[in-house]
């Protein structure tokens, strides 16, 4: 029952809480986009490797999404809005982040309290990854609540969002998973161009192309 | 009982002797990456014995205590290093102290190392001194986290039945494991003052922590002082080899051959383990001094988030 | 009958002390008194450790106190080790005071009430009742109220007496309410017949709260520490050891009596409460400590940090108890009760080598000391076998109450509780992290008031200490050393201790191949200090002949190198507040609000920059000073009935007694 396949999904979800960790000790922005392209290139093994043990195929497209827009589209597309709107390239944090990483411990050890005790007569394993997925969603709501920056909060969203997938796709035979999968990432992609009209409209005073054509800088 | 004792005099002197041999890869692997020639590998031999015949030179005031502190130093460092299983397990010594005596031997080596740093009544010194033990004040609690979660799941404090049980097939892979060989690097790079947390290679009053302390030594002082870094390096890299990659390791009563491939198999270790160090060293720059507490107290958390899962999951 | 010898011991040290009264209007007593003490001491302690080795137990019963109801005395195995302790402290501060006690200008109002705080300390241990310990537990506090208000002319002395005196009677009232509960209905005030009906529940819950706020105020738990730091400085540097190495042991004797004894079977949370007030009071007193700049507040704050790890160590084998894990539980307790025993030791030792410091230069502040080293040797010696143990470095005693406490975490076995599941891994992070600190903070000491050179004049021109009090420093640093080296025997003599508590005992140390300490097992954990001791010995040996053989022998002095930029002053080497900057900058700014600011005046103008650190003390913020203030409104609001007209007096009484009168009509 806890052979090899099981130990290694079990290590997998593991990694995707520490990946949460750092998350939330970055404090430059560039690093803080690195880091989470390796949290979705996490979950995307994690979901390919239930996808082979569950016997799923369909958990291969959901790997193949969170590989291509979480991993690659979105960190370049806020990169480049990094760049192109001048964003203060440091993280900045409501607490220190030391204090911060041990409200997260405890949000960890919260999780695996409510988890363990709501599911008593499951196999343990499952219950300590869905202890887990809980921990990264708790822990993507921290980073959100304690970061000023527009892109940091994205990014804690985005990961809270991983959480979710890494559960969903954990436990067996969960139905729509792929559309779920797809829906989250629409969503994402709205708020992200949603934030950054916002900013565009705070930096230039308005979003008509034909006025920003103005401050292009090969223009006289 | 005389084939025990002969084994752990030849472990003892392996110790001794290989120790300059990895700090001189280290710096060779240091200047291929960033394609220098770099200084040869039997370098470190050379100036140990180059410092060995060179006066002392001591400051007017300078106590008993800072005449003293090298040789503690390098004492307990020695010790420290003698008892962890580098080829063979079970070896006579390894009953005397577990890996928590082996832990407060290196702190009490740190603790008279930090003392001679203010012996001498300089500013240097001083900073040295303070920061090392601000670091310290972290790095020791993450260790015993590591050694806590280890300890849980193996049954034991002592090394060489630690070595065993990780030797077992009942092991697994297990998130507790993963977590704690990432904290035990960390604390590994804490501990012997190397980049990011400190550089070992300079003596810019922004960047010294170990540097520091020993700035008023030199000659045979200053050799003994290196040639215990030197060992201390060893150490934590035969740690990580000892825990997470035990293989090769020879029970007591196994045969001479088979202690000779020990041997080779735990020098090519090591010498992985330091072009792996020299890898990591050069693609990082040093942190800021007070980033440090907060990368040494990540690896403080993950010890804690470790042993935390061990607990909750124990009796379920 | 050692209980007897000891209750003769008692009564020399009254009578010493209505003779010290005498006969210290004429001429000055000190050394006869202290002389006396120290004898009547050590045969004190001879007797208890003899009681102790051979398990004996006595009880009596003397028609002294309250009518019908006299004065019961009973000596068991715990109160022969809490003896042993209590006298040998008492010994070491008599000896040290015969030469310290010629610095003090008024031997008469210190040598009585010495003589009466060693008297009702042996007598707290000693009672079998709850009148007789109530009585010895007052006469306590208010000879070491005394004492602490010996140099009144200093209004900080003053202060400190003020709150001492305010935070003992809290704690009497505790204690007194605790004992009531334990008589119950019935009023039977003497320890056996409280053992024979032992309270249940919601009742067992609160004595036990009641006996840690008592016991707990004494010993210095945090949130209840706030009159150490500033009694234990104030009070002469022996009165000071006996008031940290030994009363906070009589205090942790007095909690252990009551809730492991007199209590029935304990409850879970009971022990998630110790480990967290432990734990908080370990970090908290280390931090707090390592941002005073006084030597003997640092070591008054330190104490807070050692007491929280003795209560660490109860409030685990308190859990293991309750969840009938025996091993467990048994190498807790005698974790704990082993650290008791090294905390009186190494805490005295660097008491008394502060007060040899106060001696030679004057001075208690760290930043006017420097280089003492060269000045007074031996005391430095001493005081670094001192530090070394207190941070819990091999081969000395202190890393082993430290290591056996680890152990017992380690071995906490499958604990059901969610509570303790979360709590005990917390509470070994925490205690590491105070060990280490520990370590910090003694560096800090050390380093600063006996390394780098003298920062004022009058630690360049001490004296060392005399003959007698150096006697004691190294007595005691031997202690340390050997207790480290070979602790299977202090094991062993715990073993009764643990066996009349819970019924069994750690396995037989002496018996024990090269007098290794194996707690459970040997393939487990194993300790062997006489062994590291040789081999650091060896090594060291090996280091020096190989050095004299290869090396060139030749040594020069010069003026230290300082990368090149030699600066002969003084104030250029680090300070306290330096040295603990760094830390201060982690852990202070959200624990303790610490702010640094600079003012640099204009250029031109010449006077100095300064740099100011505020630093606020979190506990006294959220608990004292509200309380306080509370307190000064309601005092106000009432001194209003100090006025009134007799009219209104009458109506008062008349009210009262009306409402009297109500309630009992109406009472069920």
């Amino acid at each position: 029952m806890h052979g090899f396949a099981f130990d290694v999904a079990h290590l997998l979800a593991g990694s995707l809480v520490l990946v949460s960790f750092m998350l939330l000790y970055q404090d430059r922005l560039y690093a803080l986009l690195n880091v989470f392209a390796l949290h979705a290139v996490v979950l995307s093994l994690s979901v390919a490797w239930q996808a082979h043990i569950q016997d799923a195929p369909h958990l291969y497209i959901t790997a193949v999404i969170a590989i291509g827009f979480k991993a690659i589209i979105i960190p370049v597309a806020l990169h480049r809005m990094i760049v192109l709107l001048g964003i203060h390239r440091e993280v900045e944090t409501t607490a220190s982040i030391g204090l911060t990483m041990l409200i997260g411990l405890g949000l960890v050890g919260l999780s695996m309290a409510v988890m363990l005790r709501i599911t008593p007569h499951a196999d343990l394993v499952a219950r300590e990854d869905l202890a887990f997925a809980l921990s990264v969603l708790l822990l993507g709501l921290l980073i959100m609540v304690t970061r000023r920056n527009a892109v940091s909060q994205i990014i804690g969203f985005m990961s809270l969002e991983n959480g979710l997938v890494l559960a969903a796709t954990g436990a067996r035979g969960m139905p729509l998973v792929v559309e779920i999968s797809v829906a989250f990432s629409v969503l994402i992609a709205f708020i992200v161009i949603g934030v950054f009209l916002f900013r565009i409209r705070e930096r230039f005073d308005t979003v008509d192309i034909a006025a920003m054509d103005q401050f292009r800088g090969d223009r006289q | 009982m005389m084939r025990d004792f002969t084994l752990q005099t030849i472990a003892m002197l392996a110790v001794l002797l290989l120790a300059p041999l990895l700090t001189g890869v280290v710096r060779k692997a240091k200047a291929r990456l960033l394609r220098r020639i770099g200084p040869p590998l039997i370098q470190p031999y050379r100036d140990l014995w180059r410092l060995l015949q060179k006066e002392v030179v001591l400051a007017d005031n300078a106590s008993w205590l800072f005449r003293a502190t090298p040789y503690l130093v390098f004492a307990t460092t020695w010790l420290a290093a003698t008892l962890v299983p580098t080829f063979a397990t079970g070896l006579p010594f390894n009953w005397a102290a577990d890996l928590i005596g082996i832990v407060a031997l290196l702190a009490l080596g740190r603790f008279f190392l930090a003392l001679a740093g203010m012996d001498v009544g300089t500013s240097f010194g001083g900073i040295g001194s303070s920061r090392e033990m601000m670091i310290a004040s972290l790095a020791e609690p993450a260790m015993m986290m590591i050694i806590f979660s280890l300890a849980l799941l193996a049954g034991s404090t002592q090394l060489s039945v630690m070595a065993q049980y990780l030797l077992s097939p009942n092991v697994g892979l297990r998130v507790t494991l993963g977590l704690s060989l990432i904290a035990l690097m960390v604390v590994g790079i804490a501990e012997n003052a190397r980049i990011p947390v400190d550089n070992p290679a300079t003596h810019l009053e922004l960047t010294m922590v170990h540097e520091a302390m020993l700035l008023e030594y030199s000659g045979r002082h200053l050799a003994l002082l290196e040639l215990a870094s030197f060992i201390k390096l060893l150490l934590y890299l035969s740690l990580i080899a000892c825990l997470f990659v035990p293989w090769g390791l020879v029970p007591a009563n196994g045969s001479w051959p088979a202690f000779g491939l020990g041997l080779l198999l735990y020098a090519a270790k090591m010498i992985v383990g330091v072009c792996i160090l020299a890898g990591f060293e050069t693609a990082i720059a040093k942190m800021r001094v007070f980033r440090v507490p907060t990368f040494v107290g990540a690896a403080l958390m993950l010890g804690l988030l470790g042993a935390l899962l061990l607990f909750v999951s124990r009796g379920l | 009958m050692p209980l007897a010898f000891l209750l003769w011991c008692v009564l020399a040290f009254l009578v010493t002390a209505v003779a010290a009264i005498v006969t210290g209007q004429r001429w000055n007593a000190t050394t006869p008194v202290y002389c006396i003490t120290a004898l009547i001491s050590l045969l004190g302690c001879a007797g208890a450790v003899t009681a102790l080795l051979t398990h004996q137990s006595a009880a009596l019963q003397l028609p002294l106190g309250l009518p019908g109801i006299g004065a019961n005395f009973r000596m068991d195995v715990l109160s022969a080790l809490f003896l042993a302790i209590v006298n040998l402290g008492g010994a070491g501060a008599s000896i040290f005071g015969l030469g310290y006690g010629r610095h003090e200008a008024f031997p008469g109002r210190i040598l009585p009430f010495f003589c009466v705080f060693l008297a009702a300390m042996n007598l707290v241990v000693l009672s079998d009742d709850a009148f007789t310990f109530l009585l010895s537990w007052e006469l306590m506090s208010l000879a070491s109220w005394a004492l602490v208000l010996a140099h009144h002319g200093e209004p900080e002395n003053v202060h400190a007496g003020f709150v001492y005196i305010l935070m003992a009677s809290f704690g009497t009232f505790a204690l007194l309410l605790a004992f009531g509960l334990l008589a119950g209905p019935g009023g039977q005030y003497s320890f056996e017949a409280i053992r024979l009906h032992q309270p249940m529940g919601m009742v067992a819950g609160l004595v036990f709260l009641l006996a840690l706020v008592g016991a707990g105020s004494k010993a210095g738990l945090v949130p209840l520490h706030v009159w150490l730091p500033l009694a234990h400085p104030a009070a002469p540097s022996h009165v000071s050891a006996l008031m940290s190495g030994i009363m906070t042991k009589v205090a942790i004797y007095a909690f252990i009596r009551i809730v492991l004894d007199l209590l029935g079977p304990p409850v879970w949370w009971w022990g998630m409460v110790l480990l967290a007030a432990g734990g908080a009071s370990a970090l908290m007193g280390v931090l707090y400590g390592l941002f005073q700049t006084d030597i003997k507040r640092v070591l008054a704050y330190s104490t807070i940090e050692n007491i929280g790890i003795i209560f660490i160590g109860l409030g685990l084998a308190l859990s293991f108890r309750a969840d009938h894990f025996e091993e467990a539980a048994i190498l807790a307790l005698t974790a704990a009760l082993f650290h008791v025993i090294n905390h009186s030791l190494f805490k005295s030792l660097l008491f008394f080598c502060s007060g040899a410091v106060l001696g030679a230069t004057h001075e208690r502040n760290l930043e006017r000391l420097g280089g003492l080293i060269h000045r007074m040797p031996v005391t430095a010696l001493a005081c670094l076998a001192g530090c070394l143990a207190i941070s819990g470095l091999p081969p000395f005693n202190g890393f082993v109450s430290e290591w056996l406490t680890f152990q017992a975490i380690l071995l906490s076995p499958e604990l059901p509780q969610w509570g303790l599941k979360l709590g005990v891994p917390a509470v070994g992070a925490l205690l590491a992290l105070s060990v280490a600190l520990a370590g910090a903070c003694f560096v800090r000491l050390f380093g600063i008031a006996f390394l780098g050179r003298a920062r004022a004049p009058v630690a360049a021109n001490a004296l060392e200490t005399d003959k007698i009090s150096l006697s004691v420093l190294l007595v005691f640093a031997g202690f340390c050393l050997v207790i480290g080296v070979v602790p299977g025997f202090v094991i062993d003599a715990l073993g009764p201790v643990s066996q009349s508590l819970f019924h069994g005992q750690m396995p037989i140390q002496s018996a024990q191949p090269w007098l290794s300490l194996v707690p459970i097992s040997a393939a487990r954990s194993s300790y062997n200090g006489l062994t590291l001791l040789l081999m650091i010995a060896v090594a060291l040996g090996l280091a020096f002949v190989a050095i004299r053989i290869a090396a060139s022998r030749s040594t020069r002095r010069a003026p230290a190198w300082d990368c090149g930029f030699p600066n002969a002053g003084t104030l250029t080497q680090y300070t306290a507040g330096s040295f603990s900057q760094p830390i201060r900058r982690v852990f202070g700014t959200v624990l303790f609000r610490a702010r640094e600011s600079i003012e640099v005046p204009p250029p031109g103008d010449s006077r100095p920059a300064r740099m100011t650190v505020r630093l606020q003390d979190v506990v006294w913020d959220v608990c004292y000073a509200p309380l306080s203030g509370a307190v000064t409104y309601l005092a106000d609001r009432l001194n209003v009935l100090q006025f009134l007209t007799i009219r209104r007096y009458l109506s008062l009484v008349f009210a009262t007694l009306v409402v009297l009168l109500l309630v009992v009509a109406t009472w069920q």
